[in-house]
């Protein structure tokens, strides 16, 4: 009941929404059975959906459901689903290829750590300013001025997966 | 105290949309009757205005029937997620300017985010998610394909509705729904200053709510009845209610972006006292939301449904060229 007592309201949210990201994004990970995973991702969206709201990154936030709940997910699903009832594959996860990928992960997970601890962190509170009412017209600033060129590369990039991609389900189509 | 004011608005303008749904229904029957040279439900009460508690008294007492093959966790949720994305839309959209009750000056809006449109557009590409997952769920050939088509078609159209209302924010030069409201006084309505944006959105929305001629996917003749298929009772009811609040939300976000929102004009000036105009403005919201229901309904009764080729045409080769097309000229405008 201490412990309880102690937690701030704001606090309980954070842990309860952190603790619905991680589980649900151990189950994208560990579940054999992949509709299980595509559906388990929404509540990771989601879940770090709400931690953007808790930073007030009301932009990010609703940009993060709009293009990966409403987006990039159904995509999945609908793959997903289509795969599993109307060609009826039985698709089950499994574990390849452990060596590599134990490699990969352990590299990238030290590069976000190593960012995580390099960054200077310019919280509010650390910069002894307010909180700015509105995030967008600093983010769209930020896009078109400083970060143009990756954005302008990131979008390229897309265009180049979407091309592949069309090319791919092209060459299929004709056999 | 500060909780109870938004439980307040949460509870008022659910029962509002509650009841609008059902006389929804009952005048959509009224209007289908009238353009097709019936009379229409006339019998239960007068004129026929009990019929929606008559309608809603026979879902609650059907069977639920799920089907032995169906994914019964899903085919539940399905229904639910339909209906509360199409309810919690409403949040975010002003519904009059402010009034003046109790002492203090009550924002009639329930949420004032600042980045209310992505909100809505957020919520509204959530939408697919019950159709495709009672489609999906149902283990039905008939509900699947619809819930695809449905898929296919809302991520086609969600497209140009997001870049239609662009136009709208380079005028406005906000996100916030209030602002563009505010925006839009002495009758500077958006509708006339970006008459393309206005189009487009409006077809779009058509296409979002699966109203006709957008309904491919519960097109009766190919599909039987589409997602909804297998579903019985208030499961059913509950998908009824979701499409025809959809509707309603909609024909809001029209008002709000491009009909003035609750702007009335001229009422400012009348002298008369504040609540009044309050009033007003609220009735203003109301009229207008309901005569694009009405058009919404007059639509549905006289143009008959696309063919599945044609629809995906015109969401890609018409809609979104024309979106574009729109932000463009707006942005030449502005630097005019």
């Amino acid at each position: 009941m201490t412990l309880l007592a102690s937690l701030e309201l704001f606090d309980i949210i954070f842990y309860f929404f952190a603790f619905v990201t991680i589980v649900s994004a151990a189950v994208v990970v560990f579940s054999r059975n992949i509709v299980h995973s595509a559906f388990s991702l929404m509540f990771t969206f989601f879940g770090v959906a709400a931690l953007y709201v808790m930073l007030n990154a009301d932009f990010i936030a609703v940009t993060q459901v709009l293009v990966y709940v409403g987006g990039i997910l159904v995509l999945l699903l609908f793959g997903v689903m289509l795969t599993t009832k109307v060609i009826s594959v039985e698709m089950k996860t499994g574990t390849l290829q452990t060596l590599p990928a134990s490699i990969l992960v352990a590299v990238l997970a030290g590069t976000l750590c190593g960012i995580f601890w390099i960054t200077d962190w310019l919280t509010p509170v650390a910069r002894n300013a307010e909180l700015p009412a509105t995030t967008s017209s600093g983010i769209g600033r930020a896009l078109m001025t400083t970060y143009l060129l990756p954005f302008e590369v990131a979008s390229v990039v897309l265009l180049v997966a979407m091309l592949g991609a069309a090319m791919i389900a092209r060459r299929e189509r004709k056999r | 105290m500060d909780i109870i004011e938004p439980l307040v608005k949460i509870v008022f303008i659910f029962l509002i949309t509650l009841t609008t749904v059902a006389y929804l229904v009952l005048v959509e029957r009224r209007v289908s009757a009238f353009i097709q040279n019936r009379i229409g439900p006339n019998r239960v009460g007068p004129a026929g205005l009990l019929q929606p508690v008559a309608d809603i008294v026979k879902l609650f007492l059907k069977e639920d029937i799920v089907p032995k093959a169906a994914n019964k966790f899903v085919h539940s949720l399905a229904p639910l997620i339909s209906l509360v994305v199409a309810m919690t839309t409403f949040a975010v959209i002003p519904f009059g300017n402010s009034i003046h009750l109790f002492g203090r000056d009550i924002k009639l809006m329930i949420a004032d985010v600042n980045v209310g449109i992505l909100y809505i557009l957020a919520l509204s590409s959530l939408g697919v998610y019950g159709i495709t997952l009672s489609g999906w769920s149902s283990n039905n050939k008939y509900s699947l394909l619809g819930g695809l088509r449905s898929s296919a078609q809302m991520i086609s159209y969600e497209l140009s509705m997001g870049l239609s209302i662009i136009g709208v924010l380079m005028i406005a030069g906000t996100l916030r729904l209030d602002k563009i409201v505010e925006s839009q006084a002495q009758g500077m309505w958006y509708f006339w200053r970006t008459p393309i944006s206005f189009i487009t959105f409006v077809i779009a929305s058509f296409a979002e709510t699966n109203r006709l001629p957008f309904d491919l996917p519960e097109a009766e003749p190919e599909l039987v009845g589409g997602y909804h298929t297998e579903y019985s009772g208030m499961k059913f009811g509950l998908f009824f209610l979701a499409e025809y609040a959809n509707m309603i939300t909609a024909s809001a976000i029209i008002v709000t972006l491009y009909l003035g929102g609750w702007q009335l004009p001229f009422v400012g000036h009348i002298g008369l006292p504040d609540l009044a105009v309050s009033l007003l403005q609220i009735a203003a919201f109301g009229v207008k939301v309901g005569l694009v229901l009405l058009f919404f309904i007059v639509i549905r009764w006289t143009i008959p449904r696309f063919r599945y080729d044609q629809l995906m045409n015109i969401g890609w080769k018409v809609m979104l060229p024309l979106a574009l097309a729109n932000i463009l000229i707006t942005g030449v405008a502005l630097l005019w």
